[in-house]
């Protein structure tokens, strides 16, 4: 067994040391305009170190078991299965896959978009000096504010860099895949995606984080994506992870001017999960959808933190949270709404509903509504229940047995977030992806 | 077919059923009729297995098999079936998927092989043209979105998929317009054979105007008070359940 961190004296030695070493595989790299960045961004994350329970956004999910553990960085990315991520893939032409954070070009696919639309991966342009999302690249995931970004931007070497340019309309879904390989000690991964939307630009991302074999390994995931004036993204984000993971996501986006952004977050696997979505309606008539379906089962502890924050008028949000938890797992929802002084006729509705499967699983669910606008309209609900009595007898009733009649009512209960899925082909993969879990999770 | 002797059953300490003593035959058709609260539905309930009531005495043979001891899932598959009063939603799971979870388990537990997509699809389609089934409704959320009149022909369409041996209809006449409760009735009737049975629970007579029975019985207060032929239903239209239960009453007092 490796040594455990215990303080944060020893959490600093560990990742400095990490981050020497992390330097010196850089290379000719370290010398790049963005090197500075990193720096400042380990000083940051070795001064405040991972949060704990006693930060009010981190009540109910104790890191004690990330914080505590020597995670190797990656040097050199593992061997993955083949066909390990054939099941998560849409059909298209573009496809990105990250192998421990490495970009694979052998697993991955891409066409040129009369050079228009760039889907790359970051390290090809980042050592450049005044790369072109140099603007954008740890902008809005704030190294000061958020310890995972400072952790992220330290070690900052590659990602997924889509940039659609104005006017553009990508018909193709974009397809990232981050996949981490199977190791005998603990490691850690900084899946990172940049997305910059030009103006009346519209298109798809599915991005997609899973695993292999009985490692442990934490997938620290930092996404910030940059929507312009009138562009429409809808973003389907799959997790399913290894049962011995954890993974912690914060996702930044910053919308402009009348964009829309949907985001279909699926949480179906991993030991520990902490996502983080943050949603700056930063332009007037903007909107933002953020639906989510979480599933714990076994030990599982899932967290979803979500903001929105209105901060110009006549933007709307609308979410629907909705969790499945059976066997001992836990979930957590929070859901908080900003509405800024200027933010009039903002008018945002949230629902969290969850199923509860078994006695000793949980959930704590939170509205948190922040308003300081006169005008507005906010709506918030949550529900826990369980399987309908009456609905469970109808099954029955037609000869269909308990088990099969309980994972019907589990599927049913979730479909409507499949439903909102507006392309069929993505839809029917994750509907397989879902409906798999559903059945593993029965048996 | 079906021998009920002696049947009482609680809610929640409340005796609703109390004493049922009945007996039915392949190739008839039954009809209960009682006013509200008399305890018809539950006697519906209690049949297909619904376990918030408690049988508390009696037997139930059904083809000389212990009811009483099987899982709601068992007396499906064993030929019961229940069209239900207030049919339950279940949105995001379409009528046909519905249909052939509940048909293949039912093959499966008679030992007979599932059917596949497109020998089921065949199925389905000749069921719905023989029950005027709007197919459009097929691809739905079970009963979700359904009219009243929508929903009782969905139970009645599923009856004709599954071919139970035994139907209880449970007010499945209620609150139809008379063309909805002509094409239910006409659905009923093209099901009836020499080898299944009917028990119709209702609260009204007009349906036994399109679904003629072999008997009726009136049920008042957890007992059947009076049994007779189908002319019982048309005297008891015209006195009122009142009428009954005067008569009951003063037997008792008697």
């Amino acid at each position: 067994m490796p040594d455990k961190i215990n303080s944060l004296e020893q959490l600093r030695s560990w990742y400095l040391g990490a981050f020497e070493d992390f330097e010196k595989s850089l290379n000719g790299q370290s010398s790049d305009a963005f090197h500075a960045r990193r720096k400042t961004a380990i000083q940051h994350f070795v001064t405040t170190g991972f949060p704990t329970t006693k930060n009010e956004d981190w009540k109910y999910t104790d890191l004690a078991s990330v914080a505590s553990t020597q995670f190797l960085p990656v040097v050199k990315p593992g061997h993955i299965p083949a066909g390990r991520i054939d099941p998560y893939l849409v059909e298209g032409q573009n496809i990105l896959v990250f192998v421990d954070g490495y970009y694979t070009p052998a697993l991955s696919k891409r066409l040129p978009h009369g050079n228009q639309v760039l889907v790359e991966n970051l390290s090809a342009s980042m050592h450049e000096r005044d790369f072109p999302s140099e603007k954008y690249l740890a902008q809005y995931a704030s190294v000061e504010k958020n310890s995972f970004a400072a952790l992220s931007t330290a070690f900052l070497r590659d990602g997924a860099l889509i940039s659609v340019p104005d006017n553009t309309v990508v018909e193709d879904p974009l397809q990232i895949i981050f996949c981490s390989s199977e190791r005998a000690e603990p490691y850690i991964v900084h899946p990172r995606i940049l997305v910059v939307a030009g103006k009346n630009s519209q298109f798809r991302l599915i991005e997609t984080h899973i695993g292999c074999g009985e490692g442990v390994y934490f997938s620290n995931a930092i996404a910030e994506i940059v929507l312009g004036e009138n562009s429409i993204l809808e973003h389907e984000r799959v997790q399913d992870e290894t049962h011995r993971a954890s993974h912690i996501s914060t996702t930044y986006v910053h919308q402009s001017r009348a964009s829309g952004y949907t985001s279909h977050n699926f949480t179906l696997g991993g030991s520990l999960t902490r996502n983080d979505i943050v949603v700056e309606l930063d332009g007037e008539g903007g909107e933002a959808t953020l639906n989510g379906l979480y599933l714990g089962t076994g030990n599982r502890h899932v967290d979803n933190h979500t903001v929105i924050d209105h901060v110009r008028p006549h933007c709307s949000s609308h979410e629907l949270y909705k969790g499945i938890l059976a066997g001992r797992s836990r979930g957590v929802f929070n859901g908080k709404i900003v509405v800024r002084k200027d933010a009039q006729k903002t008018d945002a509705k949230q629902t969290n509903k969850n199923l509860i499967l078994s006695d000793e699983a949980s959930i704590d669910t939170k509205p948190q509504l922040e308003i300081f606008a006169n005008d507005v309209k906010c709506t918030h609900g949550a529900t826990v229940g369980q399987l309908d009595d009456e609905a469970m007898f109808y099954l029955r009733s037609r000869g269909i047995p308990v088990d099969e009649s309980k994972n019907i009512l589990v599927y049913a209960f979730a479909s409507d977030l499949l439903d909102r899925i507006s392309d069929e082909p993505i839809r029917d993969k994750i509907r397989e992806v879902l409906t798999r879990k559903l059945d593993s999770a029965r048996k | 077919m079906l021998d009920i002797r002696n049947l009482h059953a609680s809610i929640e300490g409340t005796e609703i059923l109390r004493g049922i003593n009945l007996k039915l035959n392949a190739g008839e058709v039954h009809a209960i009729m009682g006013p509200n609260g008399s305890g018809k539905s539950t006697l519906a309930q209690v049949l297909a297995g619904r376990d918030s009531y408690t049988v508390t005495e009696g037997s139930v043979l059904f083809e000389g098999k212990d009811l009483l001891s099987m899982k709601p899932e068992e007396r499906a598959c064993e030929g019961l079936f229940l069209a239900f009063q207030y049919p339950i939603e279940i949105p995001g799971i379409s009528n046909t998927y519905f249909l052939k979870a509940a048909l293949n388990a039912i093959r499966k537990y008679k030992g007979l092989d599932e059917l596949d997509a497109m020998e089921f699809l065949k199925l389905v389609k000749e069921r719905a043209t023989l029950m005027a089934m709007d197919e459009s409704l097929l691809s739905r959320p079970v009963n979700q979105g359904f009219s009243g009149g929508e929903k009782k022909r969905n139970e009645i369409f599923q009856m004709a998929i599954l071919e139970p041996t035994l139907a209880i209809l449970d007010e499945t006449d209620s609150g139809l317009d008379i063309d909805a409760l002509r094409t239910v009735a006409d659905g009923v009737n093209k099901l009836r054979r020499e080898d299944n049975a009917i028990l119709l629970v209702t609260h009204y007579q007009r349906l036994l105007n399109y679904i003629v029975p072999d008997a009726v019985h009136v049920l008042v207060d957890g007992k059947i008070v009076r049994s007779g032929g189908k002319e019982l239903a048309l005297e008891l239209e015209d006195k009122g359940y009142e009428w009954v239960r005067e008569q009951t009453e003063q037997v008792i007092e008697g």
